[in-house]
């Protein structure tokens, strides 16, 4: 996710990096990593750090971009199929997770 | 392209309770996909990731691959090279002409097939993987491959504001040298280059992803490096299993 400031709150960490803050600590899927004291107030620097994610500064843009999570080596930590919520070509948001109950087969294509 | 082969499966798969949805990775948006999607008459879900948001959420990193997801909500196969079969298509002189990358393969049905015993036996179908094996087979994720998605990021979010700038370039270089074997962040850069660089782009500029003799190129590769790469790392894997 691609922020201009640190100073988030634990909502937009979970819209930005689909995991969320809980007292047990951050969770996706089945998958929760303890935060320690970075859970409560938020700390987003240290929270990422607990979650294995990458935080680059660009200082002369006024930017920071945070990765995903490197938990246990493999890009995926859970096969709980994450959420993904993009727009369709007209513009319109379409989530994942409203194809539940059926078989869904996710492709990715370009034109390059 | 394979988006009418998708098509084509979607038609035959879709009344068995499989959606495809096909995620096209581009940032230039939703006008550079709607020609491909519009020509394949799509009729299922076309999403629009223009930060290659599949690569940092599931471990994609190059086209086409698929992941395979059951009806509650669980991953099943993690991504891996997905080509559907051709499909036939008039050429100029009206003669029908296999369109699709299936069609130079030995066997053009061998994805479909795996698919199509999913769509049928569902969980039993011998295709289904354990939880562990569908996380041990999703990409390696050392913390290089969270520092090149937020490189990846950053570059991106640098061109929208200044096209390709210094230090757009440096973060584009970062991602491509911290995750190597992620080819969608290498062929989205190189193409969006020739496309902003070309004086007169056309339809095929966005496919120039090497450079000619003697140009100036800005990337710490290109596409034919690239798949002399992939070429040798499968040859050594080859070797290795014997």
């Amino acid at each position: 996710m691609i922020l201009d400031q640190l100073d988030i709150d634990a909502d937009a960490f979970a819209t930005g990096t689909g995991w969320e803050i809980k007292p047990e600590g951050a969770c996706k899927g089945e998958v929760c990593v303890p935060l320690g004291g970075a859970g409560d107030p938020f700390d987003v620097a240290a929270a990422a750090g607990k979650l294995g994610m990458a935080v680059v500064h660009e200082p002369d843009a006024g930017l920071w971009a945070i990765g995903p999570e490197s938990l246990g080596g493999r890009a995926l930590t859970s096969v709980v199929a994450p959420e993904l919520e993009l727009p369709d070509v007209n513009g319109t948001p379409f989530r994942l997770s409203s194809l539940r109950g059926q078989k869904v087969v996710l492709v990715s294509w370009a034109p390059y | 392209m394979d988006l009418p082969g998708w098509q084509a499966l979607r038609e035959e798969l879709h009344p068995l309770g499989v959606e495809i949805v096909a995620v096209g990775l581009e940032m230039g948006g939703a006008e550079v996909l709607r020609p491909y999607i519009e020509d394949a008459g799509a009729e299922h879900p076309s999403l629009v990731d223009e930060t290659h948001e599949l690569d940092a959420r599931f471990g994609v990193t190059n086209i086409p691959q698929a992941i395979w997801i059951d009806e509650a909500g669980t991953i099943v196969r993690p991504p891996e090279m997905a080509i559907p079969p051709h499909v036939m298509r008039p050429d100029a002189d009206g003669e029908l002409q296999p369109f699709g990358m299936a069609a130079r393969m030995e066997d053009p049905q061998r994805y479909a097939n795996k698919l199509r015993d999913w769509a049928t036996k569902g969980a039993e179908s011998e295709y289904v993987l354990s939880p562990d094996e569908v996380i041990a087979r999703s990409k390696p994720r050392p913390i290089e491959v969270s520092q090149a998605a937020a490189h990846f990021e950053l570059a991106q979010a640098l061109w929208r504001a200044e096209g390709f700038s210094e230090r757009t370039l440096h973060h584009f270089e970062a991602a491509h040298t911290l995750q190597a074997d992620n080819i969608t962040y290498k062929r989205q850069a190189y193409s969006q280059y020739r496309v902003s660089t070309d004086e007169e782009p056309t339809e095929f500029s966005r496919f120039m992803q090497s450079p000619a003799e003697g140009e100036a190129w800005p990337f710490v590769s290109d596409f034919t490096a690239d798949m002399a790469a992939m070429q040798e790392q499968r040859e050594r894997e080859k070797a290795e299993r014997g």
